[in-house]
């Protein structure tokens, strides 16, 4: 296939589908044969980036799986959004049972299966950002810690967004919620960093935890077939833009995405047994002002009394680019 | 074979030869001798094919539960006290998804106060959840218990409780005949989900269900509730026949003269008073009752061998003319009267009987035989009050006014 010119859109991170490019190295979503894990038909809201991700995180995964694939969901957007009886529009075999139990689920599912002598099974458990760092934390912890054999995806959206907007420990500060409103003295979530559930699951040292965000969907992709790849607890931490509870355009949630990894806002790595082996350089460095000012959420920042605000998020980011090189080349 | 055996061991024998596929639990007193046993075999080779999963937190361990029946493997759990509390949200799940998880509950009393010791608080706080509830009388039936749970609750579709007083059978030795494997073989049926998580026939299992579904779906479970009766009667009717005794059942009756337990024993009648429990109570029941009988008081035994679901007819057939009864309580509906005799009360409505409730053995205060025999000879004469607790201690602790337990009628 050498005699046909790649442009660099088709085979960078901006490209999704390649369609120009060799079978093999086309992404599932290119493909006719695609799973469609998460089918047509569910009730998402326009520009959900979580629908998008988990579209993308499961037909991978159920393309590594050979097709067979458990699921087990959190309550929380995503399972409600797909499964209002008596529709579902969920391909593999997938199961909801609380908000804070979605990886015990799971470690019950892969228990029962090696039981049962079925190793050619594989077993994935999916969460919003409460269904993992907040309510559900110790289960996630649990499920490192014995290393089973799950891989684990949060759907960060920094928010309570299915129970109408409230804050959750994954909610950076200063974000407006319906429980951190943008008034008084400190306007907007007063504490916190936003919970960093990567570095809680690196500190379990378990073989594999990767950031991800919808603005590079190959790579989302292609850390999920890593992911499958390996055997024992692994994480996978997406960042998904929500239009409802962030106050954008449903247009806005990819260069949302992309403005948080290069202004170093949200960080893209890998990491192995507690290590950070890959880091995602950033490619154009851009303002947090970039990140931030679509968001109706942080709207108090950008008027008078917001400077502090402002300097807040560029330390952040700063903190950030420090501490995981992140205007370095990878080693 | 008839051997001496902690309660708590006999349970883990009789659990491991029903096969579990997994088995995932959190310690908590008094359970624990349980779980260590069956963590002990998974690992020496006598519990074959067994994934025993250890977890962060009884939530944990019923959610796990959830995960390995869904997936379609036999799966036990037990727990006592604060840790069913815990776990109390996916105790509902697992009834409301229809797995057949069978789960000894080792009861205990809730706190606060803190307190490790028996009493029935803790099952009674899980009454609606969905769960089978079959209470065990001694260490023998606790044991055979469980192969009729694991029966009952497969073909149903539908979790069990296997309940037993803890400390006072759990960490007691008696003689037991745990079923050999080879009879629980040939009893106990394969596991064959319902319904499972299977990659070659795949479901979508919890979905949401909003108002236009959600009455039909509590009704259907409700419906499958009042088959279990049935369900429970003919398995233990069958396990009577393989192994030549009685356990599980909905009514525990007992020979009216030797106390004996007699699922022939004749219903009790007009001039008898009626003494109702459950648990390992009845047997100091038996002991209180048998000099009173010996001696030409009209006294009658009933035991509630099947909790949930609560056995209606059966009670009523037992209890037959006898109006005068006398409910034993190990949990308080605070600000009512006992658990049970709320549940005796409901199903013997009509009847006009006299329901006295006797609050005994709270956070495992001893049930003395002769506390028991001077109150039912205090129902006898006429002079019992609606709701007494059991040796409540004098001083300290003000007599309840007579308006505070009698109400008109």
């Amino acid at each position: 296939m050498t005699t046909v010119h790649i442009p660099f859109m088709q085979t960078g991170t901006l490209a999704v589908g390649g369609r120009l490019l060799d079978l093999e190295e086309r992404s599932v979503q290119s493909q006719a044969d695609r799973p469609s894990s998460l089918t047509k038909g569910h009730r998402a809201c326009q520009g959900c980036a979580e629908a998008l991700a988990a579209r993308w995180v499961m037909d991978t995964a159920v393309e590594e799986s050979g097709g067979k694939l458990i699921v087990a969901n959190a309550t929380g957007c995503l399972e409600v959004f797909s499964t209002l009886y008596p529709e579902s529009a969920w391909k593999p075999p997938w199961i909801h049972s609380l908000f804070a139990n979605a990886a015990a689920v799971a470690t019950g599912i892969a228990s029962a299966l090696r039981a049962q002598g079925r190793d050619d099974v594989r077993v994935l458990a999916q969460g919003g950002d409460g269904g993992t760092v907040d309510i559900g934390l110790a289960a996630v912890s649990g499920m490192f810690e014995r290393n089973d054999d799950v891989l684990y995806v949060c759907y960060d959206n920094q928010g309570y967004m299915n129970t109408g907007v409230q804050r959750s420990s994954a909610t950076p500060p200063t974000a407006r919620t319906a429980t951190t409103p943008a008034v008084g003295k400190a306007p907007g979530a007063p504490y916190g960093q936003g919970k960093s559930m990567p570095k809680i699951a690196m500190a379990h040292e378990i073989p594999y935890v990767a950031t991800a965000t919808v603005a590079d969907l190959r790579d989302l992709e292609s850390k999920v077939r890593t992911a499958m790849s390996m055997h024992g607890a692994r994480y996978l931490h997406v960042l998904v833009p929500c239009p409802v509870g962030w106050g954008t355009s449903a247009a806005q949630s990819i260069a949302l995405s992309r403005a948080a990894v290069e202004s170093g806002i949200f960080p893209v790595l890998e990491a192995r047994d507690g290590e950070i082996v890959a880091t995602h350089p950033i490619r154009e460095r851009v303002d947090v002002e970039e990140y931030l000012r679509p968001q109706a959420r942080f709207a108090h920042l950008f008027k008078p009394g917001g400077e502090e605000g402002l300097e807040r998020w560029r330390a952040l980011a700063e903190a950030n680019i420090r501490r995981f090189r992140l205007t370095e080349a990878t080693p | 074979m008839r051997e001496v055996l902690e309660g708590s061991q006999a349970v883990a024998m009789a659990v491991a030869r029903c096969r579990p596929g997994v088995v995932c639990a959190y310690p908590i007193s008094p359970q624990t001798h349980i779980v260590e046993a069956l963590s002990r075999m998974s690992r020496t080779g006598e519990l074959t094919d067994c994934e025993y999963v250890n977890v962060e937190s009884e939530f944990s361990a019923m959610s796990v539960s959830i995960g390995s029946s869904a997936a379609g493997s036999r799966t036990y759990t037990a727990t006592a006290s604060q840790g069913l509390l815990y776990m109390a949200e996916a105790v509902y799940n697992a009834a409301g998804m229809g797995l057949p998880i069978v789960m000894t509950v080792a009861n205990r009393a809730i706190g606060a106060p803190i307190n490790i010791w028996n009493d029935h608080s803790d099952s009674m706080a899980m009454r609606d959840a969905g769960w089978l509830q079959l209470f065990a009388m001694d260490n023998q039936e606790a044991a055979d218990l469980h192969v009729i749970a694991f029966a009952v609750a497969e073909e149903l579709g539908m979790p069990a409780m296997v309940c037993m007083d803890g400390f006072v059978l759990t960490h007691a030795s008696d003689v037991v005949d745990v079923p050999s494997a080879e009879d629980i073989d040939a009893f106990l049926p394969p596991f064959r989900p319902l319904q499972s998580l299977d990659v070659e026939n795949p479901a979508t299992i919890g979905t949401m269900a909003g108002p236009e579904s959600f009455t039909e779906t509590k009704y259907l479970q409700h419906m499958r509730f009042l088959d279990a009766a049935d369900v429970i009667a003919s398995w233990s009717a069958r396990f009577a026949e393989r192994f030549g005794r009685e356990a599980g059942g909905l009514v525990a009756r007992f020979d009216p003269d030797t106390l004996d337990r007699s699922a022939t024993a004749p219903p009790a009648k007009w001039d008898d008073v009626t003494v109702i429990a459950m648990g390992s109570v009845l047997g100091t029941l038996q002991a209180a009752i048998e000099p009173m009988r010996a001696a030409g008081a009209h006294v009658r035994l009933v035991g509630i061998s099947a909790f949930r679901p609560f056995p209606t007819q059966a009670l009523r057939d037992a209890v037959g003319a006898s109006r005068n009864i006398v409910v034993v309580d190990r949990a308080l509906e605070l600000g009512a009267q006992g658990v049970l005799t709320s549940c005796v009360g409901g199903a013997l409505v009509g009847t006009g009987s006299r329901i006295h409730s006797v609050v005994a053995g709270l956070g495992g205060r001893p049930i003395l035989a002769s506390s028991l025999t001077a109150v039912i000879q205090r129902a006898i004469d006429g002079d019992l009050r609606r709701l007494e607790f059991l040796d409540l201690k004098e001083g300290g602790v003000p007599a309840p006014s007579l308006g505070a337990t009698e109400v008109s009628r």
